[in-house]
């Protein structure tokens, strides 16, 4: 074998590594987010060989389509709850266990457990357990032994509280990973500056404020990135929790795109509507991710 | 005397508050799920009317009805077919494109991998519409193999990334010792890179494990045909088709739940260390 055919051979090795990953990446990733672009310029049934070409309809369509922002709408209040009520409680709890405290691992390891349950067990059994048969709620229950009878109802089939439960589960479920992330992060802050600060005559508020606030910003900017990301994008605990978008009040996106796909058969709208949530949620993480440079260089 | 009894009495209540609050939250994150295995030992009747966690009676075979009359037996051999292929396929495929970006030069590496990276920031809701179509071109809709491939192309970003920072850090000379014994670029991966690696190794077994075990969407929208339905699917097919078996259905969310909580609780060490990498996206 002459030099230059060991070169080739040495190079056509290299590309045998990345050959598999490659290959599979392209087709079943790449290739369908491309196409997903093409076919939101057509009308398409999905079924039929001819495509009809038709422009920018698709995105006019979205722009005047009720049903669609309302399921934006719907999408953006759980992110909201989950952005506040989930993550200011997943903090207190990581800064509740940042610190020499007994049994901190167990509270770490249950905590953990919500997030790896998948989102149709969580949905089905909360559904069971809060809703259908008025006999098991527990909550409703509690409600009527606190006396508050009139408060008690069926949560997921009232219009006016069905989207919040959903919201408050979904909760439930993610907590654990904000407050992981955040217990990492806390942990990284080092004991010095709080010892200092004491010295210096500054009480735990204070500190609080002018250490550990400051110094966790990166991260909170992170856990609130992954939460836009992951609350945006719910779906499977939407079926599993309510069974669909019980008249539009609990419909999300993505069960709107599913729809389009599945019960209307129109693949080039559902493709243009993924499109355009796609964009929204590049532009909000893009937004998001700003803030991390800024305020992150300041030390104290 | 009095000063210290009172900064220690003042430390004590707020300890006490802080547990009461952990334990809180502690009891929320089970109750459901003591809930839902003891209600999978009860009767359609009972199952509403007796809420106390501890049952009157132990109905076992709710799980052997499950499992056989139910269907769960087959879904749950499917989920476990998936989970392993698609866990050792990405294992397998993602650690050698990650040895290559790493260690190996040729032309167009850099652009690979940050193609690879990019789509890992880029989120794509709706790009299942676009891989229904293609599947069903390539005549790989409602087939295993499928579904599986799909599975694969989803984990291997983040994976190819884990592997890739710890190669990059990995010390040069024992690649070189083994080249100069005479090993092959391939069989430096396979008995070098690879066996060093096994702490990435298990963060990537155990993310990927979770996240075939738990996918829905794509095993929805890919399979039509009962017998192909991973564990998820069939869960919520079962709950939407006929008149509800109550503690059938708890026993399927047993079945299905139980091993990632095994899974979880096992391998929870690496389950941590993978969510604090997280941070490196930051």
């Amino acid at each position: 074998m002459t030099l230059n055919q060991m070169k080739i051979k040495a190079t056509l090795e290299n590309y045998v590594f990345i050959f598999p990953a490659v290959i599979i990446f392209s087709v079943f990733y790449i290739i369908p987010f491309i196409w997903m672009f093409q076919l939101g310029l057509t009308d398409w049934d999905g079924i039929s060989f001819t495509r009809a070409f038709v422009g920018l309809h698709n995105f006019k369509e979205i722009l005047q389509d009720n049903n669609w922002w309302q399921s934006v709408r719907n999408a953006g209040y759980i992110t909201l709850i989950a952005l506040t009520f989930q993550n200011i409680l997943a903090f207190m709890l990581a800064w509740a266990c940042d610190r020499e405290i007994r049994m901190k691992n167990f509270y770490r390891v249950i905590f953990f457990i919500p997030p790896v349950l998948s989102a149709v067990v969580v949905g089905l059994v909360w559904r069971f357990i809060i809703n259908d048969v008025e006999g098991a709620n527990i909550i409703n229950r509690v409600l009527v032994q606190l006396g508050f009878s009139n408060l008690a109802h069926n949560w997921l089939s009232d219009p006016k509280t069905a989207l919040t439960t959903v919201a408050l589960v979904h909760c439930w479920q993610g907590f654990g990973w904000g407050f992981l992330i955040f217990l990492a992060g806390l942990q990284t802050i080092p004991r010095e500056l709080y010892e200092a600060a004491r010295i210096d005559g500054a009480d735990s508020w204070q500190a609080f404020k002018k250490i550990t606030l400051p110094l966790m910003v990166p991260v909170i900017v992170l856990v609130a990135i992954l939460t836009v990301l992951g609350t945006m994008n719910v779906f499977a605990l939407i079926i599993s929790l309510v069974g669909g978008e019980f008249a539009g009040h609990t419909s999300v996106p993505v069960l709107r795109i599913y729809y389009s796909m599945m019960r209307s058969s129109r693949f080039g709208y559902a493709c243009a509507q993924g499109v355009t949530f796609g964009m929204m949620l590049v532009v909000i993480s893009f937004i998001q991710y700003r803030f991390i440079r800024k305020p992150g260089k300041i030390k104290c | 005397m009095l000063n210290r009894f009172y900064y220690k009495s003042k430390k004590i209540i707020l300890n006490s508050l802080i547990h009461i609050f952990l334990i809180s939250v502690a009891i929320t994150c089970v109750y459901p799920l003591l809930w839902m295995i003891v209600s999978s030992l009860k009767t359609q009747e009972t199952i509403f009317k007796d809420i106390s966690l501890i049952p009157s009676q132990l109905r076992l075979e709710n799980y052997f009805l499950a499992w056989k009359a139910g269907g769960f037996g087959g879904h749950f051999l499917n989920s476990v077919v998936y989970t392993i292929t698609v866990v050792f396929a990405i294992v397998i495929i993602s650690s050698l494109a990650a040895y290559a970006f790493s260690r190996l030069r040729f032309k167009g590496s850099k652009l690979l991998f940050y193609m690879f990276m990019i789509a890992m920031m880029i989120p794509v809701p709706g790009s299942f519409v676009a891989l229904f179509m293609l599947l069903n071109k390539l005549h790989l809709r409602d087939t295993p193999i499928g579904y599986i491939l799909c599975m694969i192309s989803v984990g291997l970003s983040v994976s190819i990334f884990l592997f890739k920072t710890f190669f990059d850090k990995m010390p040069q000379e024992l690649e070189d010792t083994a080249r100069i014994d005479g090993c092959s670029k391939f069989g430096i991966w396979w008995h070098v890179a690879l066996p060093l690696a096994r702490p990435v190794l298990a963060v990537v077994v155990v993310f990927n494990a979770l996240n075939v075990w738990n996918e829905y969407i794509l095993a929805l929208i890919i399979f039509d045909s009962r017998r192909h339905m991973p564990l998820q699917v069939a869960l919520q097919a079962f709950q939407g088709e006929f008149v509800t078996n109550y503690p059938l259905l708890m026993a399927g969310l047993t079945i299905t739940a139980l091993p990632i909580i095994v899974v979880y609780l096992l391998m929870q060490k690496y389950i941590v260390k993978g969510v604090a990498s997280q941070e490196v996206f930051g």
